[in-house]
């Protein structure tokens, strides 16, 4: 085992040896870490590699079993998140860990306020340092508005700006980038860079290789909770991280399959939802990957949950194999071949408390039902078939989907659905937090199924994934269908032209 | 490299506030609407019954709204860090039977009160202790403690009665007199109210109240004592519980083993109706207060318009939905409002 050498200067913050277990589970072993002022240190591993179990040890979250965390040289125990903080650490994680009830100004900084006599907040100097912190952020977000309703982006700025409040040290950050488009990765990857030189210590995550290449300095690759190396951006390549990564050579990570496109599948035409988006009208044939592309908040989202049944629409028509649906009737769209993946797996897709055969079986129900009864016989077999077909990684059928990993339970919604055999299948952000091997799983899952004659329809922020995988790219600004591009004309410059506004429709 | 564009200059007044002014409005509007509804009810019903707002009238209305609001506001404190303590009925009834019993014996009355809040204390540490430490639903374990509190004090009290006349004149007067037509114990409720708005607004702990009520796992983060708010609250709202116990005393002057029975269903109505929302990170003391003057007037109202008291339950009942209601429709305008904002902005 390779221990990271030290070459600028003295670390900050670091770990030595760190084990930690949850019960059987070895989440870590013997861990080494070093994070320098001024440096931007990558954390690259697939889930379940331990990655969000290092970071909660920094942060004061988890202790660790064995081993120490030594802040400036010295060893420190931190009883709570409150010490690392006041250690000057400051942590971002994956999912935002707003207050929706209270204030912007509020969630920024709560537990630490401006303060005046007799220990009153001072509500004046919050608002005004809020203020100041959305300046330097280049930002316009009112202090004093609720942060419920927040954009993801919008979210993820409080949590930055919530970061700079107190001029941290280190600074972690758990996938930031994961729910936001180019424009926004550029202007936190601005922030992060200011950050640094001004002597910050930087643990960037990010399932988005070529950020790593972009703006990291370090990078430490744990794979199975282990240590395997620690070394310089510089010199490496996109395959040797993810070798280092996976341990062994990935196949491509977007093996599309051409095919021929058949007739018309989906047909959208003039679709509307009052405030959301507008006169949208677009085609998905049988065998044909089409990426929705756009910014967050785009309305992509929406377009989708309008077409499927969830919200109802304003105006328009919505055709599926010919056959029209109706709006706001998921069970009509269902019995039409039209399935669904949802953005947000955890809160739409699962039942997270359930089994991973209960989940898959849940399509089904109608089904699987033998004189009014459910056949759980044929629930389990049904559920074992497509699991193994999907090569779902789990201990036993029965266990909860909670246990399984992202990438495993993103493979679990898509069994679920798959399982209905549908005609049009709509993903959202399919292989969003999702490690490299798995996302490479999925897309050929999704080349293998449009080869199969399913019409699939990708929503996706990931623009490599959308350019590399779809025969056609349509994309959203605004609530607005801005373009179409067939494969030879998508370019990351075309698309984004169009997703910012800049190109005309 | 620099962070920010520099030609974007640092916004001030822009539009984008129009959601917070919406939003503001709104949960300021709540209350508004509340007291609204009451002075309205009020002023029908003396259009009615010109008798109704006497000094005595108002006095009456005062009183029976003083226990209440008191037991309402440290609800409140509990409701919005996500839980809830349905012992207050008990605890109410227990110390106003101790602090009855010590009055009997010839005790003083300052120290009865002290009792009568200590005993609060005490249950309320039981309360927030389990459901802080104990990872227990707050539902489940007061609904245990409500049964336990009530069992005790039955044994404890048996048949026996504190009767008015077995008590110091000087704490009788105390619970009916006042200034004007403002009540000593209305006064109290008053100064605990206001107190209490006050340090919820202006102190981080009170802030960190409604941020764990709001999103529990982000307090924790955020690296809040989440356990040691839960427990202060249910401290908070013993103690209030067992002052409200003692002001009973001091009002009708008459416990028993059944006293306050049921009360904690009218605490939350009250509470609820005064728009804290039940999940926890929203609402006011003042709110739950005037929902707690609200529910009370009902109860002066109706025999002054000559109607049955026996509608009194069914037009809580009403209430409780219709407020549940208002929530849920307002939260819905609200967020979509929001969200056009940001499909506009964003």
């Amino acid at each position: 085992m390779t221990h990271p050498s030290t070459t600028g200067p003295a670390p900050v913050l670091a770990l030595r040896d760190v084990s930690k277990s949850f019960g059987a589970v070895r989440a870590l072993r013997d861990v080494s870490l070093e994070l320098s002022p001024g440096e931007v240190h990558a954390l690259a591993g697939e889930n379940g590699a331990g990655k969000s179990t290092l970071i909660k040890t920094l942060a004061g979250v988890h202790r660790p079993d064995s081993g120490q965390v030594l802040l400036d040289g010295s060893p420190v125990v931190f009883h709570g998140p409150g010490d690392a903080r006041d250690a000057g650490i400051a942590v971002i994680y994956q999912e935002p860990t707003l207050f929706p009830d209270l204030s912007i100004a509020e969630n920024i900084f709560m537990g630490r306020r401006p303060r005046r006599s007799l220990g009153r907040i001072d509500h004046r100097a919050t608002h005004e340092a809020t203020l100041a912190l959305m300046a330097r952020l280049g930002v316009t977000l009112d202090p004093d508005r609720p942060a419920r309703g927040l954009s993801i982006a919008d979210q993820q700025i409080v949590e930055i700006a919530k970061a700079l409040s107190f001029d941290a040290r280190v600074l972690i950050m758990d996938e930031p980038t994961a729910a936001l488009t180019g424009s926004e990765v550029a202007r936190l990857f601005g922030v992060v860079r200011t950050l640094r030189d001004q002597g910050a210590a930087v643990l960037f995550i990010s399932h988005r290789l070529e950020e790593i290449f972009q703006i990291c300095h370090r990078v430490t690759t744990l794979r199975d909770g282990a240590f395997v190396a620690s070394e310089p951006v510089d010199g490496m390549t996109e395959d040797d991280l993810v070798r280092r990564m996976v341990g062994r050579d990935l196949d491509e990570l977007y093996p599309k399959q051409d095919v021929a496109p058949g007739e018309v599948a989906l047909s959208v035409r003039r679709l509307t939802r009052e405030g959301v988006f507008t006169d949208v009208s677009f085609d998905v044939r049988r065998g044909e990957i089409v990426g929705l592309a756009g910014l967050v908040g785009a309305g992509r989202t929406e377009v989708a949950r309008a077409v499927f049944g969830i919200d109802r629409w304003d105006a328009g028509e919505v055709h599926v194999g010919g056959r029209p649906l109706t709006s706001g009737a998921p069970s009509t769209a269902m019995a039409n071949g039209l399935a669904l993946v949802p953005e947000d797996r955890r809160a739409q897709g699962l039942v997270m408390d359930l089994s991973i055969e209960r989940n898959i079986g849940l399509t089904g129900l109608r089904s699987t039902v033998r004189a009014g009864l459910m056949d759980r016989g044929a629930e389990r077999s049904r559920s074992l078939d497509w699991a193994v077909r999907l090569q779902v990684k789990y201990a036993r059928i029965a266990d909860a989907v909670s246990t399984l990993s992202g990438g495993n339970q993103q493979k679990v919604v898509l069994a679920k659905w798959l399982a209905t055999r549908p005609e049009v299948l709509i993903v959202d952000e399919p292989t969003r937090g999702i490690d490299v091997g798995t996302k490479a799983e999925v897309h050929r899952l999704l080349g293998e199924l449009a080869a199969d004659g399913v019409a699939v329809l990708m929503i996706s922020s990931d623009l490599p994934e959308i350019l590399g995988m779809a025969d056609r790219v349509l994309v959203m600004h605004e609530g607005r269908l801005t373009a179409e591009l067939p494969r030879s004309e998508a370019t990351e410059e075309t698309v984004m032209a169009a997703a910012t506004g800049r190109a005309a429709a | 490299m620099t962070v920010t564009t520099p030609d974007k200059a640092p916004v001030t007044d822009v539009p984008a506030s129009s959601g917070t002014r919406l939003v503001d409005r709104v949960f300021k509007m709540r209350e508004f609407a509340i007291l609204a509804v009451l002075l309205v009810m009020i002023a029908v019903t003396q259009l009615g019954n010109s008798e109704f707002l006497t000094e005595q009238g108002i006095k009456d209305l005062l009183l029976n709204a003083t226990i209440l609001v008191l037991v309402a506001t440290g609800q409140s404190l509990v409701v919005i860090t996500r839980n809830v303590d349905l012992s207050v009925g008990s605890t109410l009834g227990i110390s106003a039977f101790a602090a009855g019993l010590y009055l009997q014996g010839g005790g003083n009355p300052v120290v009865a009160v002290l009792l009568a809040v200590l005993m609060g204390v005490g249950f309320g540490l039981l309360n927030g202790l389990l459901v802080s430490l104990g990872q227990v639903p707050a539902l489940v374990v007061t609904l245990g403690t409500l049964y336990i509190i009530r069992g005790v004090d039955s044994l404890w009290v048996g048949s026996r009665q504190i009767v008015a006349s077995a008590l110091p004149d000087g704490f009788v007067d105390f619970g009916s007199g006042g200034v004007w037509a403002v009540p000593w114990p209305a006064l109290i409720a008053l100064a605990v109210l206001v107190a209490t708005a006050y340090c919820l607004k202006h102190y981080g702990s009170g802030r960190e109240l409604y941020a764990l009520g709001s999103n529990p796992e982000a307090a924790r983060l955020a690296g809040i004592p989440v356990r040691r708010r839960i427990l202060a609250a249910y401290i908070f709202c013993g103690a209030l519980a067992g002052l409200a116990g003692a002001l009973y005393l001091a009002r009708f002057g008459n416990v028993d083993s059944g006293t306050g029975s049921g009360y904690e269903l009218t605490v939350v109505s009250a509470v609820v109706v005064g728009g804290v929302v039940f999940t926890g990170g929203s609402g006011s003391v003042y709110g739950a207060a005037l929902g707690a003057l609200l529910l009370t007037s009902i109860n002066s109202v109706l025999p002054a318009l000559g109607v049955s008291s026996v509608w009194v339950l069914a037009i809580n009942g009403v209430l409780l939905l219709l407020a549940i209601t208002v929530d849920r429709i307002v939260a819905l305008r609200v967020a979509t409002a929001l969200k056009k904002r940001n499909a506009r902005h964003g």
